[in-house]
């Protein structure tokens, strides 16, 4: 497909996104960008700027605030910034779709991503499948496999999930071996039930302390959005922030502010779930193509 | 030195002490996790091909390779001897290091010399060079056996195939990318 060609149909589907919220009483808000503090992450660096303040990594410190201020269903299309992120799937400046729904949890954005993405789909191509860059039908009907992480790494790896952290491997094998096994699947899967260290802002589940309410959706072996039941404890929250900036010192990276207004307030967040989907990996695969270049306007390296 | 962040498809760098060139690379990061760099890597003195996963933080050493322009003088045994006309300094090159650019080597022939250091590492050739046919058979006149091509001897001792009509002691131009037969050197 052309750019040009490519270009009107990110158009056409992030104008459907946008449908699917408004028609479902979500309001559609916008936050800053330029903020005084992201949620610290052990892996995600933000682009330095000429002050102390941080172009954001994600929108979700501002928007949970919101849910805190009593909205229930909100929705942001964003840009999002990351330090040294670049390759076929990444840009370091790139689109971000987040929702947030309170009073809820992950299992509501699971479904909330099935009817997204028919929806899309279906707008965009009138009808329910589209074809990924390896020219394979994917078909977005319901239902959707739902596996999880520990199931996923004995069945495709025959490994504990709990090893692959201890030995440093969790990542090596989820894009060697896991990903592409889920890439097999003619049809999205989602990936839930993440060990706890993997999760750094999602509540744990009731019954289990070291699991938490955490799940990845994956398109065609391409993981397109990221969502959780929310943490709500402000002393959980502050220890986990915490422990992710101690082990940015062990790998030799700056320590991150962390963001006090909204430990502040995270006591009154009621209970709730929030995701991030990649726009432009949506247009990846809806597109057919092989890079995140085919995408946008325009990448870094053009300007 | 380079950081991870700097790998990307043409980047030379040294690892175990040889040249490596990055002729493949991606970036990959799942969610929530450690950012993997991952390379394939062709060594640039034997050619042999390498795949390495990086993470954050890995450095890297870069492979400082210098072309320069040298002539050609002798072959002895194995070794091939070149010079720069500048300098007048002198490398040798093993046989084996050359590959089929052996063929092509003709005294005086202005190459240019891949320098690791100062080891030589190859040579780049230019595109056609123009060589004397030492031998190869008369074609008969009135042939009808349909060949359109016969084996031919150049002064380098390389045999290549060349349209019938070639004579021996002609000279003939060699595209040397594909090491087939390009023209005929007329006069």
């Amino acid at each position: 497909m052309l750019k040009i060609d490519v270009l009107r149909l990110r158009a056409k589907a992030i104008k459907a996104v946008r449908n699917f919220f408004w028609s479902r009483g979500f309001l559609e808000v916008e936050t800053p960008l330029l903020i005084p503090a992201n949620a610290p992450e052990e892996h995600i660096n933000p682009i330095p700027t000429l002050s102390s303040w941080q172009l954001q990594t994600s929108p979700e410190i501002c928007m949970k605030r919101l849910l805190c201020n009593g909205h229930k269903k909100i929705f942001q299309i964003s840009h999002c910034w990351r330090s040294d992120e670049r390759g076929s799937r990444h840009l370091s400046e790139f689109t971000m779709l987040e929702w947030y729904r309170a009073d809820s949890d992950y299992q509501a954005l699971m479904t909330d991503c099935e009817e997204l993405l028919q929806y899309v789909v279906s707008t965009c191509f009138a009808d329910c499948h589209c074809f990924n860059q390896n020219s394979k039908k994917i078909t977005y009907t319901s239902p959707w496999k739902r596996i999880c992480v520990q199931e996923a790494f004995l069945r495709f790896a025959q490994v504990e999930v709990s090893d692959c952290i201890n030995k440093g491997l969790y990542e090596d094998i989820l894009t060697s071996i896991i990903e592409p096994a889920l890439a097999e699947f003619k049809a999205p899967v989602i990936l839930m039930d993440y060990p706890v260290e993997l999760a750094a802002l999602a509540r744990t589940k009731p019954e289990n302390n070291r699991i938490a309410e955490r799940f990845e959706l994956y398109v065609g072996g391409l993981e397109l959005a990221n969502g959780f039941s929310e943490l709500c404890d402000p002393l959980e929250q502050r220890r986990r922030f915490e422990e992710a900036n101690k082990l940015r010192v062990n790998n030799g990276q700056v320590i991150l502010p962390l963001p006090e207004p909204f430990l502040d307030l995270l006591a009154t967040m009621p209970q709730s779930s929030g995701i991030a989907l990649g726009i432009d990996r949506l247009i990846m695969l809806i597109a057919g193509v092989d890079t995140i270049d085919e995408v946008v306007a325009f990448t870094q390296e053009e300007l | 030195m380079y950081s991870v962040a700097d790998l990307k498809k043409g980047l030379k760098i040294i690892l175990d002490g040889d040249p490596y060139l990055v002729v493949a690379f991606d970036f990959v990061k799942p969610g929530k996790g450690q950012a993997l760099y991952r390379t394939k890597m062709r060594n640039m003195i034997n050619g042999s091909l390498l795949d390495r996963t990086y993470r954050s933080g890995e450095s890297f050493e870069p492979a400082s390779l210098e072309e320069r322009t040298m002539e050609y003088l002798y072959k002895e045994g194995e070794h091939y001897t070149f010079m720069d006309q500048q300098t007048f300094e002198q490398v040798v090159m093993e046989e084996e290091t050359l590959g089929d650019a052996k063929n092509y080597l003709l005294e005086n022939l202005k190459v240019e010399v891949m320098l690791f250091g100062e080891k030589a590492i190859g040579i780049s050739l230019p595109n056609f060079v123009t060589l004397r046919v030492t031998n190869t058979e008369q074609w008969a006149k009135g042939d009808t056996s349909g060949n359109d091509s016969k084996p031919a001897t150049v002064e380098t001792g390389y045999v290549l195939r060349v349209p019938p009509f070639i004579e021996e002691g002609e000279l003939i131009v060699i595209d040397t990318r594909n090491g087939e037969y390009s023209t005929r050197v007329k006069g």
